[in-house]
């Protein structure tokens, strides 16, 4: 099985398993209490704590773990939206955020906030001077970009964004998921947040970094658990693991990222040459080094998707036709491109340049078939 | 709040929008995607080049799809009318 769904998630980095077991050992203990073990545990997480931090640009008091990537971006955008009561009820987000973040703005809404919506180029670029724009207006509590689409690859414009953000005095919330441990974080969030399971540690680890100066209240009932901003027990084998994968993926990315980059500008410029009514979508230049998405014409994706499984690749899609979901991808939708016949490749570190190749073998033979089922010659 | 694309409401006072006559109508409501798509490829050159086609379709991929469709295969989208039953009327102008 060539496994091509990476943006999913990427399979435990080795150096995290390793660290992992030997966590598990010595890190169990409450890192709260003041007994010998505790204290390890404690001192074990701490470490984690540093290393992530500055892997990530933060201080370490500036970053707690949660459980979750999205439960750190829900963390996130209501603490700010709190934290900022006083000075608006009003959010600004990009059209194509995660999922989790247009579901906190939605909690917003129903208590009675505010949400604006930027729309987005054919890219999946956020319009960039309308953004600054809505920041800049009265009554903005907060807004959030992502720096990476998690669907498409494109970058975002987090730095200039944050620059407008700074301008009006409004906390930006930077959900970083997809290119945390893979490229550099954009300068200027007042919030950051990631996952682990997505740079190679385990799942049930994410982060929340809120940058000292910024007002943030959590949401939720008062914990004294990670510097009282995530509620609950810490998994500290776990974030250890976290921090060893994203230190072993930090030092490995320059390498990894060009060769990957370089199989995904392949992807880019096979499909359509082998495939007709194809388009790959998304910026093929400012995008993510591991990922690429097309989209067919004519083809149901959930079918393709099953068929491509049986020719053993494991492969995503944002298309309205797969699983239980009747609405269109909301990227692909605010983007204006096909939202059906979608597939997204997205390479895991290490993958065989072979699986590549032999994925861009069997693809239009399986399109063809499924689009002569479809009555489509 | 997942963000959707709608088509602005008409004005409450305001009649209901005429939606102007096509060559050929294709009446894919209640299809799914791809379907409407593969519909509108194949009966493209029933009209003559200039002429307007309309796509009935409710689903809402359909509402993107088309007009992607035009993008891609070089015909044009000239406006997607809501209809009074749900789904819209898709207009699409022939251009080779």
């Amino acid at each position: 099985m060539a496994y091509l769904d990476a943006a999913s998630t990427e399979p435990l980095h080795p150096a995290a398993r390793e660290a992992l077991l030997a966590a598990l050992d010595v890190g169990w203990a409450d890192p709260a209490r003041l007994y010998g073990s505790a204290r390890r545990a404690r001192l074990l997480l701490d470490q984690a704590r540093a290393e992530i931090a500055e892997v990530l640009g933060a201080r370490p008091d500036e970053l707690s773990f949660t459980t979750s990537g999205t439960q750190a971006v829900h963390l996130g955008v209501l603490g700010a939206l709190q934290g900022r009561r006083r000075a608006g009820r009003h959010l600004v987000v990009s059209a194509v955020e995660h999922s989790s973040v247009l579901h906190a703005a939605g909690v917003h809404e129903g208590a009675g906030g505010s949400v604006q919506t930027i729309g987005v180029a054919i890219t999946g670029r956020v319009d960039l001077p309308a953004f600054a724009e809505a920041v800049a207006a009265e009554g903005v509590a907060a807004a959030a970009l992502q720096t990476a689409n998690h669907e498409v690859g494109t970058l975002q414009p987090v730095a200039e964004a944050a620059e407008a953000c700074r301008a009006a005095g409004v906390p930006l919330v930077v959900d970083a998921a997809q290119s945390a441990g893979r490229l550099p974080i954009p300068p200027g969030w007042s919030v950051l947040t990631a996952s682990a399971h997505k740079w190679g540690g385990p799942a049930g680890v994410g982060v929340l970094a809120v940058r000292k100066g910024t007002r943030w209240r959590s949401p939720y009932p008062e914990d004294e658990r990670e510097l009282r901003r995530v509620p609950g027990y810490e998994n500290v084998p776990a974030v250890v693991a976290a921090a060893a994968a994203l230190r072993a993926r930090a030092a490995e990315s320059a390498a990894e990222n060009a060769r990957l980059s370089a199989l995904v500008d392949r992807i880019r410029a096979e499909v359509p040459r082998r495939v007709p009514d194809v388009e790959v979508i998304g910026d093929p230049v400012d995008r993510l080094p591991h990922l690429v998405t097309f989209s067919c014409l004519y083809v149901d994706g959930e079918v393709l998707l099953t068929e491509l499984d049986k020719a053993g690749f494991a492969v995503s899609s944002g298309s309205s036709c797969t699983a239980s979901t009747l609405r269109p991808s909301h990227v692909l939708e605010a983007m204006g491109v096909l939202t059906h016949g979608n597939v997204r490749v997205s390479l895991p570190r290490g993958i065989p340049e072979d699986d590549v190749e032999r994925f861009l073998t069997v693809l239009p033979d399986i399109v063809r078939r499924v689009r002569q089922r479809l009555g489509v010659q | 709040m997942i963000w959707r694309k709608k088509s602005p409401e008409p004005p409450a006072e305001a009649p209901a929008p005429v939606i102007p006559p096509a060559a050929l109508t294709i009446d894919a409501l209640g299809r799914k995607c791809p379907i409407p798509i593969i519909m509108l490829a194949e009966r493209v050159g029933e009209v003559p080049v200039g002429a307007v086609i309309s796509v009935l379709a409710d689903d809402p991929a359909a509402f993107t799809d088309v007009p992607a469709w035009c993008r891609l295969k070089s015909h044009q989208h000239v406006e997607s009318y809501e209809l009074p039953q749900g789904g819209w009327a898709i207009h699409v102008r022939r251009q080779y």
